[in-house]
This record gives structure tokens, C-alpha cells and sequence, in this order.
């Protein structure tokens, strides 16, 4: 069977990535020019969306896998 | 003639002629009650109808108002589209089942009494309770019996309120009920346990990824979205319930994100969205609750949609574990486009049905100036996106090659997807329609320039995010592992009391024994 090599292929992951950070610095070009409709104060600081939505994904991460899961984990068998 | 009888009625009572039917017939017959049903909740008019005198009281089995004419919709549309999901399946107990149990929130959604609507819940969790056993393992034996001894016991809490209710109001009545005494907390408490409230929650990823794979879409709609609706009917306003939903937002999404079954994933995630309503709930303005009706709507929609996915990779596969799938994007591409589809809804990215419906809530939130809220719900945002926004479809369709080569569900399933993630697509270009069928008139525009800004900003940059530690061999992987949950209690303290009956039990049986032969051994003095 032929198989999709779509993203099997480096190159093709890497024309993505970067069509992907091109869409960011678009989105950060907005973020300055576009009036804003701010009701906290904070909302007004440039960047102030991506820069929480990155904090809160990394926080996520790390504190799920390095602090739940040290605590919570358990084999598969353990209520067997 | 269907305006003449309750859509519950039309499930409940249709649901019981499945079995005399065969072949293309049944398949028709099968699509046709929850149409029919549909056009029953459509076509009545506001107002009350058949009510039935039992006692001293009146018994309402036809409520209609927006509120549960909202409701109603969705319970019917998941009904057609699961039925049509699982349609191949030639068992009809489990088509039974879930029609009675579609029936049975439909009955609960349109009770305009207590009494019947706690007759409906309950019935609801015996048909769920038989959905899970259709799983047909132990495990989902073991945890089909906690899901109904946990749903019993929120029922006596139901009940017990219920009837202290009644002796202190005179009436069955099911309206506001608002905080206000004992009653009213275990009435809560009642709605709180069908509605996984935190600490109260673990049934829910307990049990829903141990039923079948058509079985956990029609859960997934069930005993939480039900809760919701007797929340929103009878506690709107209630402060407290904007940050008991605040913490639901939150809690899951680190349970989620180190879960290794990609169905218990998304049961954690059905916590998580239904977090987002109970918030808006308890805000309790017109935009908030407009908010948490449109919620659930494309919650349904979309997390169905994402259930299906998953059930169609397991159907496919065999397999569910994120540790034992990945590159299926290969062989299942249009499955992949669904789920992607969903995972896109779920996430609130604009054009997509979750971002119209979530800006009314964080709208609602921000116009209260509650500002903690606001960014503890920002960053649950974050946080669906990357349980079911990224993990769900990179893990399941993409990540590493497992090796599985398999190829797409059956037509029906494919189907059944396809409308889903049509009506997903469909609301969020287009969430006019949506929009009218709201209990509030709505005055509400989630596209405007710098809102969309902001949320692509949002969940952009959490991708973002995810890229660099992926690229950078940051991201940790999944491990295969449980994790504890509040069920520990329960499941471990279950065994100790086991172990002390029995000894109990097995001390009173040597006496017993004694008693009845010892006598043999021993005189009795004359």
C-alpha cells in the first residue's frame, strides 16, 4: 500500500513550522496595530493574550507531569 | 399526533418495539424515533401540558419553555446522530438502553414537577448504568456498580431535599430553589453529584471509558448536561456555583493532560467544559445563561464528535491508549479531519461552534468585573486546548508511527461524524440560529476584530508552546499508568469494609454454628 508521506517527510514538517510562525508574527503585527477593547487594564500590554495562553500551556505541562502525576501515579493492576 | 405525546414518551415507549424488527426496516425505524422526537420538542407550543393527578399533586410531564425547548433539541439531534453512529450494531439492548435513557433527560428536561423529574433521573441512571455494563469486562462491571451506587446515593440526596422541600413549601414544584436551608443544599448536592462537582466527580472518568464505544457518546450527553439544566432551572444566581464551576474548569485539565486512555481524556474533559456552565450558571445574567445554554449545545456537538472519533479509532484498532497509537492520520485521514474538527471546536478557535458560545461566558465574567475568574477561565482555555485540542488528535492520528495500518470505520459511523462536524463548522460561522433558540434575547457579537485577536493570540501562542517543547525533546512523554482520583476512597475503602463484614459476618457465623450444633456437644442441665 502507498503510503501519505505528508508528514513523514522533515522537510514538509519543517514548511509547516514555519507557515506557522509566520501566522504568530502576523498575529504580533495585529496585536499593535488593531485598537484594542480592553476591561481589565491588563488587556492593554502588547502581546498580553499569547503571552498568558504560552505561560499557562508550559504550566500545564510541567505541572501535570512533574507534580501530579509524582504523586498520583499508580501501575495498572492497582485496584486489581 | 406527535404533538399528542411527550417526546420522552416517543423514546421510552418506541424504544421497546426495536426488537420486533429486522433488517433495513429497523435501521429506519431506529433514525425515525429521534426525528420524531425532534419534531415532538419543535412543534409543541409554550406552556404546560400533560399533567397527570397523583395524590394531592400534579404531576407536569410537559414543561415548555425556551429554557427546556433548548434543551430538548439537543438531547434529540445526539440522539439521532449517536443512533446513526451505532447503527450497525445488531444487539437491540443496547439500542433500547440508550433510547430510554435519551428519553429519560428528556422526560427530566421537560418535568415541570420534582417528583417526575427525579422519577426520570433515576431511571436514566439504571438504563446508563446498563450502557456501562454493555462493555461486557470486568472492569466495566466493577465500574458500571460504582457509577450506580454513587448516582443512588446523589438520588437519596435528591429525594431527601426533595421531600423536606415539600414539607416546608407544600409544593412539588421545580423552579428556583436558590440556597437557602438544608433542603436546598441536599437538593444541590443531588444535582452536584449527576453534575461532577469537584471531589464528587470521579464516577464520571471512572466509568463513561468502560462502556461501549457507541454506548460513552450517549453518556457523554447524559448526567451532566441534565444536571445543568436542573441548575439552571432551580439555582441560577447562586454565587457559590461560580467557583465550584472555576474549579471544575481547572482540575481536570491537569488530570487530563497525563492521562494515558484517550477516552478518560476526554471524560475529564467533559468536567472540565461543563465547569464552563456551571460558571455561567451561577453568574446568573441573561448573557451568562445564554452562555451556558449555547455551551452545552455545542458541547454535545463537539465532544460527541471527539467520543466518536476515539470510538472509531478503538472500533478500528482495538486500542485507546495514547502509549499504543499514533500515525493513524495515514490510513483513517477522514476520521483524522473530524476529530481535528472537533478538537478545534472544543478548543474555541473562532470560526469554530465553542468560540461563540465560551465568549458568552468569559463576556459574562468580565462585564461582572470578576477578574480572578476571568483568568482562572483564561487559563482553562488553555488547557482544553491541549487535552483535547492538541493531544487527543496529535497522540491518536499523528505523533509517532505505532505501526497500525488499518483503514476508515463503516459508513455509518463516517456519517454520524460527518453531521457532527458539519453542525460544529455550521454554528460557528453561522451562530445566528444557534443564538435564537436561547432563553434570553440575545444581544451578544463574539466576532468582533479585537475578541478574535485575542483568543488566536491565546491559543496560538500555547501551540506555540507545545512546538518548542516537542521540537526541543521537552515535552515529557506518556507513561502507562493510573492516576488516583477521589474514587480511591471508595474503591480501596469499599475492600476494608468488605474485609470487616466479612469478619463480622464470618465471626457471627461460628457462633451461629455453635449455637446450632453446640448443643449437640453440651448438656443442657434439665
Amino acid at each position: 500500500m502507498k503510503e501519505d508521506p505528508v508528514f513523514d517527510n522533515p522537510k514538509n514538517v519543517k514548511k509547516i513550522v514555519m507557515g506557522f510562525y509566520l501566522f504568530l508574527a502576523v498575529l504580533m503585527v495585529a496585536d499593535l496595530i488593531l485598537p484594542k477593547h480592553p476591561f481589565f487594564p491588563w488587556e492593554r500590554y502588547p502581546f498580553f493574550y499569547g503571552v498568558y495562553g504560552f505561560l499557562a500551556y508550559v504550566t500545564i505541562v510541567f505541572g501535570s507531569q512533574y507534580v501530579l502525576r509524582k504523586v498520583l501515579k499508580r501501575n495498572e493492576d492497582y485496584y486489581d | 399526533m406527535i404533538r399528542s405525546l411527550p417526546p420522552a414518551a416517543i423514546l421510552i415507549i418506541g424504544a421497546f418495539l426495536v426488537p420486533l424488527l429486522k433488517g433495513r426496516l429497523k435501521s429506519v425505524y431506529l433514525l425515525l424515533l429521534p426525528a420524531l422526537a425532534f419534531v415532538s420538542v419543535m412543534s409543541i407550543p409554550e406552556g404546560i401540558h400533560w399533567t397527570v393527578g397523583f395524590m394531592d399533586y400534579d404531576l407536569i410531564f410537559g414543561r415548555v419553555d425556551r429554557l427546556s425547548r433548548a434543551f430538548g433539541y439537543i438531547f434529540t439531534i445526539i440522539s439521532f446522530i449517536g443512533t446513526l453512529f451505532a447503527l450497525h450494531l445488531k444487539e437491540d439492548g443496547q439500542h433500547v438502553a440508550a433510547f430510554v435513557a435519551m428519553g429519560c433527560a428528556l422526560g427530566a428536561t421537560f418535568a415541570g414537577d420534582l417528583l417526575s423529574f427525579f422519577v426520570f433521573l433515576e431511571m436514566m441512571t439504571i438504563a446508563s448504568t446498563y450502557i456501562i455494563w454493555t462493555g461486557r469486562t470486568e472492569a466495566s462491571y466493577g465500574a458500571g456498580l460504582r457509577y450506580l451506587l454513587v448516582h443512588l446515593f446523589g438520588g437519596l440526596c435528591l429525594l431527601t431535599g426533595f421531600l423536606i422541600h415539600l414539607h416546608q413549601t407544600g409544593s412539588i414544584a421545580f423552579g428556583t430553589i436558590g440556597l437557602t436551608g438544608l433542603a436546598s443544599y441536599l437538593i444541590l448536592i443531588g444535582f452536584g453529584i449527576s453534575c461532577a462537582f469537584p471531589v464528587l466527580h470521579a464516577w464520571l472518568p471512572d466509568a463513561y471509558p468502560e462502556a461501549t464505544i457507541t454506548g460513552t457518546v450517549f453518556l457523554s450527553v447524559l448526567s451532566t448536561k441534565v444536571a445543568v439544566y436542573a441548575l439552571a432551572r432551580s439555582f441560577a444566581g447562586t454565587e457559590i456555583l461560580i467557583w465550584i464551576g472555576a474549579a471544575m474548569t481547572v482540575f481536570p485539565i491537569f488530570y487530563a493532560a497525563i492521562e494515558n486512555n484517550l477516552r478518560r481524556v476526554l471524560s475529564y474533559s467533559i468536567i472540565n467544559q461543563t465547569g464552563f456552565m456551571v460558571v455561567g450558571i451561577g453568574i446568573g445574567t441573561a448573557l451568562s445563561l445564554n452562555g451556558t445554554v449555547a455551551h452545552v449545545i455545542n458541547n454535545v456537538l463537539f465532544k460527541s464528535l471527539l467520543f466518536m472519533s476515539m470510538g472509531a479509532v478503538m472500533h478500528q484498532t482495538g486500542k485507546i491508549n495514547v502509549t499504543d497509537l499514533g500515525g493513524l492520520y495515514k490510513t483513517m485521514p477522514l476520521t483524522t479531519l473530524f476529530c481535528i474538527i472537533g478538537a478545534a471546536s472544543i478548543s474555541g478557535f473562532p470560526l469554530f461552534n465553542g468560540f461563540v458560545s465560551k465568549s458568552m461566558i468569559m463576556s459574562a465574567a468580565t462585564q461582572d468585573g470578576m477578574a480572578i475568574l476571568w483568568f482562572v477561565l483564561l487559563f482553562a482555555s488553555a488547557g482544553v486546548l491541549h487535552h483535547a485540542g492538541i493531544k487527543i488528535p496529535y497522540h491518536a492520528f499523528f505523533s509517532h508511527d505505532s505501526g497500525i495500518r488499518t483503514k476508515e470505520p463503516p459508513l455509518n459511523m463516517l456519517l454520524a461524524m460527518g453531521i457532527a462536524a458539519f453542525l460544529c463548522i455550521f454554528i460557528g460561522l453561522l451562530p445566528g440560529p444557534l443564538y435564537s433558540i436561547l432563553p434570553f434575547p440575545v444581544d451578544y457579537q463574539p466576532y468582533t476584530a479585537a475578541h478574535v485577536l485575542d483568543i488566536f493570540q491565546l491559543l496560538s501562542f500555547a501551540v506555540l508552546a507545545f512546538c518548542l517543547l516537542i521540537l526541543s525533546g521537552l515535552h515529557p512523554v506518556e507513561m502507562r499508568v493510573i492516576l488516583l482520583d477521589t474514587d480511591w476512597f471508595y474503591r480501596k475503602g469499599a475492600k476494608v469494609f468488605y474485609r470487616l463484614a466479612d469478619r463480622v459476618i464470618g465471626t457471627d457465623r461460628e457462633v451461629i454454628h455453635e449455637v446450632i450444633h453446640g448443643s449437640e456437644d453440651r448438656k443442657v442441665p434439665s
